[in-house]
């Protein structure tokens, strides 16, 4: 089994427990996490426990651990405890869990609860069949009761209830009754056989509708009565302080009610977004910069290549860090013909749609966040070190996300915490909405980090790797999370570590390297692929060449040699529906690709030109193998999406700094891939019986190196450097 | 400034500055969030409206700009428009954060061009930008939607 959560699994279980409780104190010592967690906490979960609501008038409410943000997943989860249950597909809606570690954690996230790591469906698939089988039971028994028939004569089908007497009802009558009974602790499952809902293209989203008419509800959104609406100035540079402001002229805005000093810089509090707005651009703040980074990205980036040269020696504490080494390592740095490539990734925003905002109320009871929090407990635990209150007791009502892709999971909840402070310092449980426009967004950090890839492979007669030397300078991901940055973070190289064409080179040395810099990174979607899986298949297509070999069959026979049946089997599957044994239509190119991530593989074939010297993707034939799909048709969406994002990145993504700034702020200097630009991608699920793996994420780093690929066979030149298009 | 403008159909009272951007007025004023803010700078497209049948980007039109003209925000298609129908029925919202100006944009299109094509449709589409990357959804839906014989027809 793969690990779903990879990018989650350093905090440790002690250091978890440590942070909970510095704020409950002693109290909580030795209880066991989620109880620490969500200690204080008043909710109680109902008769037919915490993932299901069943009421009178026949509605089926199934409860998400998990936050919707685009990827689907409220659709899956309300499918499989729909499958089980038997319900009426029309009758079952979604609902979000309030914040509760206790009930809503993940155990491989430590029984935080939280959204991440492409895991929602993975984490909740027996959860929810046996949340679905266990209501399924109480209803037949309390049908059996009602009825006085045999329990094991009744039948349940699209959500009737029925007897071979004749007798039959709607969940809703038996729903009183079933609550009364205590719930079998090991309901039988369906034979996945049988499976009337789950993988077919019934299971559709259920937010559709309010999403297309304006009245679903976010953060952005969000109208509670006296509420206020913050926007804060934030230092031009990492690391800056407030020294000291001048609020006269922003006091002087209409509408503003309030400035504070908080530790993230100055908030404005004022009636009105544009008011606060105003009110904030009029501010004037002098920045204590001594500790701030001052340095461009250039300069980093030449930094992490002296490094990986050796030109920089590493430091002695925290130097090289070995994460796949087999043969002699003296043999993989030497070799003559190598190829000896170096690859630069610059950093990313995440720039979702929706900038990041949260409405908080703190000074009256416990405290209180409405929001799109993708990691309520982190979010919890957050809080209360600022409110100075048990973390279980903080109440979060999770609302709809404007997209995340990693940026609303933060060890130090950012955003939420300069919201927290603001409120605080309103006080008297009053709302506060903090808004923060593009520019605040963009320029906040919380990157995807930089990375330098320098790779040398030397090949054997046949032109496969014999020898393969890897060195990764990145930034850690990790560092600011409760265990601290480990030497050997697997979010800066998953990917290239697991490799199966490493499992295939008989000598390997790879290594990462953690450098540090002033600027705040986080994960990006998919994380450690985004720069791995492009330097592992744009390395492969350029030794493919070398060889003389067709990429695709180059790549099937180094898969054979590493055992990687399903690496083998998408790209059997993208190849053949590809057309690619066939020349590409006129005017073509064609490229291919293939990643393992989130437990699950991706190939694509991608058909690209050179239109005004950048490259266009046409055509992108898509081969996934997730185990069991839920729904065939939320995969499609999440391969179109994800590569959209993907190649939105790889084409145009680049933030830059220079003395220290961030030189982009919107759209207009951080460009996007737009709808002429898009691609239309085709999806092909491999049949599975696995428990489903991610699809979230595994859609995104696969386009990168496909387009790559592609343009290396067009051109014989490889791109060794993100973007693809330089401003 | 106390002024009157004509959302949707109804002369509306709003009392703000004369340069708060319409996109404020609207949903800080007038509590109709469906229209989203997304950059401020009319790059994304997300809040997209109408100002007598153009789509406009409300973040940079000041109230007093607008006049007597009639503005059509999200909710004054009241959910039953061939294209909000076609965007349930090919499930293209993801975030659903940009749908609002998508569609508002696609009906503009479909009000001048019944039957686009592939470049029409990318040309009206491109100032709105999805993050989700549902791109591909929204050309096949307002594709949908002008097969519908009903799109033209449709109030705007
Ligand atoms: S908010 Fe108006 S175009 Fe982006
Ligand atoms: S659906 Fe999320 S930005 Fe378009």
């Amino acid at each position: 089994m793969n690990k779903p959560l990879d990018s989650l699994s350093a905090p440790t279980r002690r250091s978890l427990l440590v942070g909970a409780t510095v704020v409950g104190g002693a109290l909580l010592v030795g209880c066991s996490i989620p109880d620490a967690l969500s200690a204080g906490s008043k909710f109680k979960p109902g008769a037919f426990g915490p993932f299901l609501k069943l009421a009178a008038d026949g509605t089926v409410t199934v409860v998400s651990k998990h936050i919707e943000f685009g990827q689907g997943n409220h659709a899956g989860l309300a499918a499989i405890v729909a499958e089980e249950l038997d319900a009426d597909w029309s009758k079952v809606v979604v609902e979000q869990a309030p914040a509760n570690a206790k009930l809503y954690g993940t155990p491989m996230m430590f029984g935080m609860q939280g959204t991440g790591g492409s895991s929602a469906i993975n984490s909740s698939w027996t959860l929810l069949r046996n949340a679905g089988a266990a209501a399924r039971a109480m209803l037949v028994e309390a049908a059996a009761k009602t009825w006085g028939v045999p329990a094991a004569e009744i039948m349940v089908s699209n959500g009737i209830v029925s007897h071979a007497s004749g007798k039959q009802s709607g969940f809703g009558p038996l729903v009183a009754e079933a609550a009364k009974i205590t719930p079998p602790q090991a309901p039988k499952l369906k034979d996945p056989k049988t499976f009337a809902l789950v993988g077919t293209d019934l299971v559709r989203r259920k937010d559709s509708a309010v999403k297309s008419n304006g009245t679903a509800l976010y953060t952005q959104d969000v109208v509670l009565p006296e509420m206020l609406t913050a926007m804060v100035a934030h230092a031009p540079r990492f690391g800056a302080t407030v020294k000291s402001f001048d609020d006269a002229a922003a006091r002087k805005v209409p509408g503003v009610v309030a400035v504070h000093k908080i530790p993230t810089g100055v908030a404005v509090v004022a009636q009105s977004t544009w008011a606060a707005k105003q009110g904030r651009d009029a501010l004037k703040v002098e920045w204590d910069e001594t500790k701030a980074e001052k340095r461009s990205s250039a300069q980093m980036l030449t930094a992490f290549k002296n490094l990986a040269s050796g030109k920089t020696p590493a430091p002695e504490k925290n130097g090289w860090a070995a994460f796949e080494s087999k043969g002699d390592a003296a043999k993989a740095a030497a070799g003559s013909g190598a190829l000896d490539i170096a690859y630069d990734f610059p950093y990313l925003a995440h720039a979702t749609m929706e900038p990041m905002n949260c409405v908080a109320m703190v000074g009256k009871g416990p405290p209180r966040l409405v929001f799109g929090s993708q990691f309520p407990t982190l979010d919890q635990i957050n809080t209360a070190k600022i409110a100075t209150v048990l973390p279980g007791s903080v109440e979060i009502e999770t609302l709809f996300a404007g997209g995340s892709f990693g940026r609303r999971a933060n060890f130090a909840s950012d955003y939420v915490s300069e919201c927290v402070h603001i409120a605080k310092k309103v006080g008297g449980g009053r709302p506060v909405k903090l808004v923060w426009t593009r520019e605040d967004d963009m320029r906040a950090g919380y990157f995807r980090p930089m990375v330098h890839h320098t790779v040398r492979v030397t090949t054997d007669a046949e032109g496969y790797p014999a020898t393969w030397r890897h060195r990764i300078v990145s930034q850690s991901i990790m560092k600011g999370s409760p265990a601290g940055t480990p030497k050997l973070d697997d979010s800066a190289i998953e990917g290239t570590k697991g490799s199966p064409y490493l499992k295939a080179t008989p000598v390997v040395d790879a290594q990462l390297l953690i450098a540090d810099t002033g600027v705040p990174v986080l994960w990006w979607r998919s994380v450690g692929a985004t720069h791995t899986a492009y330097v592992m298949e744009h390395t492969i297509d350029q030794l493919a060449k070398r060889a003389g070999k067709d990429p695709v069959a180059y790549r099937r026979a180094l898969y054979q040699k590493a055992g990687a049946k399903r690496h083998i089997a998408v790209l059997d599957l993208a190849a053949e529906k590809a057309g690619w044994a066939s020349p590409a239509q006129a005017g073509w190119t064609r490229g291919v690709a293939v990643h393992e991530s989130f437990g699950s593989v991706v190939a694509q074939v991608a058909e690209v030109k050179m239109e005004n010297g950048q490259p266009k993707v046409g055509r992108v034939v898509t081969a996934i193998d997730c185990g069991t799909a839920i729904s065939p048709d939320q995969i499609a969406a999440q391969m179109e999406g994800g590569t959209c994002y993907g190649l939105s990145a790889a084409m145009y993504g680049a933030i830059t700094l220079t003395d220290g700034v961030v030189d982009q702020g919107n759209f207009d200097t951080y460009r996007v891939l737009r709808n002429s630009e898009a691609p239309t991608v085709e999806t092909h699920i491999l049949p599975s019986t696995n428990p489903p793996t991610g699809v979230g994420e595994p859609g995104t780093p696969v386009i990168g190196p496909a387009v790559a690929n592609a343009i290396l066979a067009l051109t014989g030149k490889p791109t060794l450097s993100q973007p693809f298009v330089k401003a | 400034m106390a002024t009157t403008v004509d959302v949707n159909g109804r002369a509306l009272k709003v009392n703000a500055a004369p340069d708060t951007p319409l996109l404020w007025v609207l949903r800080d004023e007038l509590g109709m969030t469906g229209t989203k803010y997304g950059c401020g700078i009319a790059q994304c497209g997300a809040c997209t409206v109408l100002i007598d049948g153009q789509a406009m980007r409300s973040c940079q039109m000041p109230v007093s700009a607008v006049g007597a003209a009639k503005v059509t925000t999200i909710e004054g298609l009241a959910g039953t428009h061939p294209l909000q129908e076609a965007w349930v029925k090919l499930d293209v919202p993801q975030c659903g954060y940009c749908q609002s100006g998508q569609i508002m944009s696609a009906v503009a299109l479909l009000a001048q061009n019944a039957k686009p094509d592939d470049a029409a449709i990318t040309a009206a589409m491109d100032g709105n930008i999805c993050r989700c990357g549902a791109y591909q959804r929204i050309r096949a839906a307002i594709k949908d939607a002008a097969a519908a014989p009903v799109a033209t027809s449709a109030k705007v």
